[in-house]
């Protein structure tokens, strides 16, 4: 590996941007490429294409070549904008499913240890702890309290930042108020699109597990899918 | 947890810019290919300088040794090289892997780039 190939590297997992080396293990030559690059040789894009998003790396053959794709894939991140109940679920599922969590609420009497063992948890505003811990497109907020005081900043920063999911809780009236606002606030018609309200699968959820459940999957869907127009948003 | 990532939580390929830096000879060893239950994923990155310190794993520990020793040739000849591990091999024996599974290892060497 060339030093200047592992500085970028470096620098590029550092800004938590997706990156991929190609090696010819026949010829020992290597080629690095970054999430949204555009790549000549059309096998190779493909590949590549694949595993940035699955972020599984492995040995494919072009053109009777041995090449080896190494993903590097920055870990996803779920940022949860509420203590509430379905956060006391949806948080441990989304760590057990390799999500690094934080849960972000100023109303201190939700957001206690108690509540919440072994999860990063913030009891302060949301304004202050993303400015600290920026959004960016490997991380999924989800908002969940129900307060526009509380939820409105961060869905506006999680659109703004390109996270590859925003989900906010809420009937489809409140959401629609929820729009109103937004638009006001000037986020676009296509931005508001993407946000996923009703949040969570439609999989009759009735209780706050469940629908911790039905949002994880839709998570999961939205990362797994993301950078494919077709699944990008059901 | 925290967000925020902390340096004794470096990437092997971290300390192998660090390493760089200082002069230090590298190898950099990727596990390219795993049959059967491997013990790290594809992928899994170690370090090593010419003094046989290194970084990272590929494998839980059965053949880091071995693979140092072949970290030491390819700093000498400047070229990479391949290297299999697993029970049907017959290096098995010395230091293959417990778990029954097969890997591939790849060792190249980390070198100043032409500009």
């Amino acid at each position: 590996m060339d030093s200047n190939l592992l500085k970028q590297l470096n620098r590029a997992k550092k800004s938590r941007i997706a990156a991929i080396v190609v090696s010819d293990l026949d010829a020992g030559t290597q080629g690095l490429f970054l999430e949204g690059d555009e790549i000549a040789q059309p096998e190779i894009a493909r590949e590549a294409k694949v595993r940035l998003r699955s972020g599984k790396s492995g040995i494919a053959q072009v053109e009777g070549r041995e090449m080896f794709f190494n993903a590097h894939v920055p870990s996803p991140r779920l940022v949860i904008i509420g203590a509430v109940h379905i956060s006391q679920a949806l948080a441990p599922i989304a760590n057990m499913a390799g999500f690094e969590t934080i849960v972000i609420d100023p109303r201190t009497a939700f957001a206690t240890p108690e509540r919440f063992p072994d999860i990063s948890l913030y009891g302060d505003w949301p304004e202050g702890v993303l400015k600290a811990q920026p959004l960016d497109a490997y991380t999924a907020l989800a908002a969940v309290t129900h307060d526009p005081k509380i939820d409105d900043l961060p869905l506006i920063s999680a659109l703004q930042n390109q996270c590859f999911y925003v989900g906010a809780l809420g009937s489809r009236k409140t959401h629609a108020k929820r729009c109103d606002r937004l638009l006001a606030a000037g986020i676009t018609k296509a931005q508001l699109d993407l946000i996923h309200a009703p949040i969570g699968l439609d999989i009759a959820a009735a209780n706050p597990a469940e629908i911790a459940i039905a949002v994880m999957a839709e998570i999961i869907e939205a990362f797994r899918k993301r950078g494919n127009s077709d699944g990008a948003k059901a | 947890m925290s967000m925020t990532t902390s340096n004794t939580n470096k990437s092997p390929l971290e300390f192998a810019e660090e390493w760089l830096d200082e002069g230090r000879k590298l190898a950099l060893a990727t596990v390219v290919e795993t049959w059967g239950s491997a013990p790290r994923p594809t992928g899994s990155q170690l370090v090593i300088d010419g003094e046989g310190n290194f970084e990272g794993s590929v494998s839980g520990g059965c053949v880091e040794g071995a693979v140092v020793a072949e970290a030491f040739d390819v700093i000498e000849s400047g070229k990479p090289g391949m290297l299999e591990f697993g029970v049907a091999d017959e290096t098995a024996w010395e230091v293959g892997l417990s778990c029954g599974g097969r890997i591939r290892i790849y060792v190249e060497p980390v070198e100043a780039g032409n500009g």
